[in-house]
């Protein structure tokens, strides 16, 4: 059935007499439909699909920790026998490709933008529902096509997850796991550009009256400029893979010098969307740590209008500097790419900056999501210097395709997909099923990523330093690398320790779940005002909107109602609406 | 929906600038074809934006004092359950999977695309069911 959603109107409860009472009545609040399996293939509603797409990809987020961990134990000795040389490069392709394209973005766009983005904007749903069904079916088929291509003749792709020609045409990597590849991206190319104008069209159309764009939250806006960064992209990504499928099958000659062709013209085309790509995986988390921290340093977030500019000019400066993957190509302008690479460094300072001043002098509580938030600003800071040291041209052509890059953008990866992502994770599950995850195995769970983290990546600077090149499934023993190796994998076996500690904080919440109640942080945001988890089309009714935390406002109307650091306006002086703390809403 | 069109109008002018930019001091085909691709992604919309600011005006949720009252009416009509975009997605992995095992798997791939098409038109006109 088609639901009309009528909210909110005034009036309408025989009991209560508030002329301010502000009830949002539903056409058909109530679930109804089909049941079972056959409800969770037809479901529109953006909560479900949001919990299908952070299943999923957190199905695929420990399938490629496995594999990091294979390969791991094939590096701590110099010439292993664990792998072959094609099984190797199999493994670290699928790693790079399963972590990239089907959990970070996914995880942040797919799961936990689609379930709170529009509880944030005091929306009922997304703009498109079955639009967002279907990103979610495509990016399913997607993964499923991916991981298949274990099992086909040949093998999966072998040629990195980011499929440089020649190297991936039919002479060098045929076969049908490259392929398969090759439509596993276009069919997440697709959903992730589908989630793109859901998220953007929410966003500008969907918003409650009262929550203008400079009172949204820090995360809802970092999902505006992420979906708007997808748009830019992806459909870039979605050619070049049509382009390297003519090539392979249809004889043309795109990227091959042969037939006239440029193999380099791969390499622009993939980083025009594999650069904006790394800041689709980092605004979001960004995002979640703007939440987080102030939440649990119980201020308003400082500096709230920088927060938001400093996203913008990240997501447009990230959109140009898409060659410095390319520096050694020779082919490339260096001091265009060198500035405005170091100059992202600006407004992602000021992020710090702001994070930084949010905690000062706040009542800071160490809560699982807000240590690991904490542990994110170390560990982005770590990858984001040693991405400035990179952006120096003189210094890449000497670390290019060393171990280096790869604990540089392991730090950067792990620091906001990971560290940020399961702050999410922590913070907002409690809304999701309206039960507490352990915060003392949650503490576990962080300081045992936090030890293994730097116990795994800080080697690999040194060993990529020392010239160990990336890609290899064997080294020499004379050099001195065995031993950088060996606590690298030490370090990612107590990685992976601490994520099996999270299966069994999600196995005793399913068994022995502790309630939550509907804000158990005390947090601003709108997604706080709904019960957990929220009813279908997710509001019964709204608070006024006079900054950019109503709940908090609602909750606190002695707390004087800060917009960025100023009363909200001449008649607000307080939480409620000019009326001296009278609250506009009535439970009902 | 005068700060949607003014984002959005600022990163096309952005990349303009940058595009021309680049254009000037590499003479670089791909790179400045996807600047200027760019660009037109943040004008358009932008543009349109605008165009609907001014003859819009403010809406609820661009007005700071506003109440939640003011948004009264129908915000927007969503479906309920929809089996198609189910079989829509099954029919692009059939297609996927055509274009790498061969044609056999075409005629599945557009017998499931095709009834989602003409299945989701269907149920937007009669209003939606399983």
């Amino acid at each position: 059935m088609t639901d009309v959603i009528n909210p909110p109107v005034i009036g309408g409860g025989g009991d209560v007499t508030a002329v301010d009472e502000h009830v949002v009545e539903h056409g058909h609040a109530e679930e109804h439909g089909p049941t079972g399996v056959l409800k969770w293939l037809t479901t529109t509603d953006h909560k479900v699909i949001g919990l299908s797409y952070m299943i999923t990809s957190l199905v695929m987020f420990y399938l490629a920790g496995i594999m990091a961990l294979v390969i791991r134990l094939q590096l701590a000795s110099p010439s292993s026998s664990l792998l072959s040389f094609s099984q190797y490069n199999e493994l670290f392709t699928m790693h790079g490709s399963l972590m990239l394209y089907l959990f970070a973005g996914p995880f942040a766009f797919g799961g936990l933008a689609n379930y709170i983005v529009p509880l944030q904007v005091g929306a009922p749903d997304m703009a498109f529902p079955r639009l967002n069904a279907l990103s979610y079916w495509l990016y399913a088929g997607g993964s499923i096509t991916m991981l298949l291509s274990f099992f086909v003749a040949g093998g999966a792709s072998s040629f990195g997850w980011v499929a440089y020609a020649p190297l991936s045409n039919a002479t060098n990597s045929p076969g049908a796991g490259s392929d398969m590849w090759i439509m596993a991206l276009a069919l997440t190319g697709f959903s992730a550009i589908f989630t793109g104008v859901n998220l953007v069209a929410t966003i500008f159309y969907l918003r409650a009256p009262g929550m203008t764009m400079f009172r949204m939250p820090i995360f809802t806006w970092n999902m505006l400029v992420t979906g708007i960064l997808i748009l830019i992209a992806f459909p870039v990504l979605t050619a070049a893979l049509i382009m390297l499928y003519c090539d392979r099958h249809f004889g043309t000659h795109i990227f091959t010098v042969s037939g006239g062709g440029v193999p380099v013209l791969w390499q622009h085309l993939f980083w025009f969307f594999g650069h904006p790509e790394v800041y689709i995986l980092a605004l979001p988390f960004f995002g979640i740590a703007t939440e987080v921290i102030p939440t649990f340093s119980r201020k308003p977030v400082f500096g709230y209008k920088g927060m938001v500019f400093a996203t913008l000019s990240i997501a447009a400066l990230s959109t140009g500097v898409w060659a410095h993957h390319m520096y050694t190509t020779g082919v490339v302008l260096l001091p265009f790419f060198s500035l405005l690479s170091l100059l992202i460094a600006v407004p992602t300072g000021i992020k710090f900056f702001n994070w930084i001043g949010t905690m000062w002098r706040g009542q800071l509580s160490f809560k699982t999501p807000m240590l690991f938030c904490i542990g994110f600003l170390f560990a982005f800071l770590m990858g984001g210097v040693t991405g400035v040291m990179l952006a120096a041209p003189a210094l890449d052509f000497f670390t290019h395709d060393t171990y280096f890059v790869v604990a540089h953008f392991h730090q950067v990866l792990f620091g906001t997909a990971v560290f940020a992502g399961f702050a999410g994770l922590y913070f907002w599950y409690p809304k999701m099923f309206g039960r507490m995850l352990s915060d003392k195995l949650g503490k576990w769970h962080f300081w045992l990523l936090f030890i293994g983290f730097w116990l795994t990546f800080i080697p690999q600077y040194e060993v990529g330093l020392k010239g160990m090149p990336r890609r290899v499934a064997v080294y020499p023993s004379n050099l001195g690398w065995q031993v950088y190796n060996q606590i690298s994998t030490i370090g990612a076996f107590v990685i992976g320790i601490s994520f099996a500690i999270l299966l069994v904080n999600l196995w005793i919440s399913w068994r022995n779940p502790v309630p939550a109640g509907d804000n158990p942080w005390d947090a601003g945001g709108l997604e706080w005002f709904t019960t957990s988890p929220p009813p279908h089309h997710n509001f019964t009714h709204l608070p006024p909107i006079r900054s950019e935390r109503p709940t908090w406002d609602y909750n606190h109307p002695d707390s004087p109602a800060l917009h960025h650091g100023k009363p909200t306006g001449p008649s607000s002086g307080h939480g409620g609406d000019g009326s001296g703390g009278t609250r506009e809403t009535v439970e009902v | 929906m005068k700060t949607e069109s003014f984002i959005l109008l600022v990163i096309g002018i952005f990349f303009a600038i940058i595009g021309a930019i680049y254009w000037f001091t590499s003479y670089e085909q791909a790179g400045t074809l996807m600047l200027i691709g760019s660009a037109l992604l943040g004008l358009l919309p932008g543009g349109y934006y605008y165009y609907w600011y001014r003859k819009m005006g403010q809406r609820p949720e661009d007005n700071p004092d506003a109440t939640i009252a003011s948004g009264a009416g129908v915000i927007s009509s969503f479906p309920g359950s929809s089996i198609w975009p189910f079989v829509l997605a099954s029919g692009a992995f059939f297609i996927g999977l055509t274009f790498v095992f061969g044609i056999w798997f075409a005629p599945v791939a557009l017998a499931l695309v095709v009834s989602a098409l003409i299945g989701a038109t269907v149920e937007s006109r009669r209003g939606g069911h399983v």
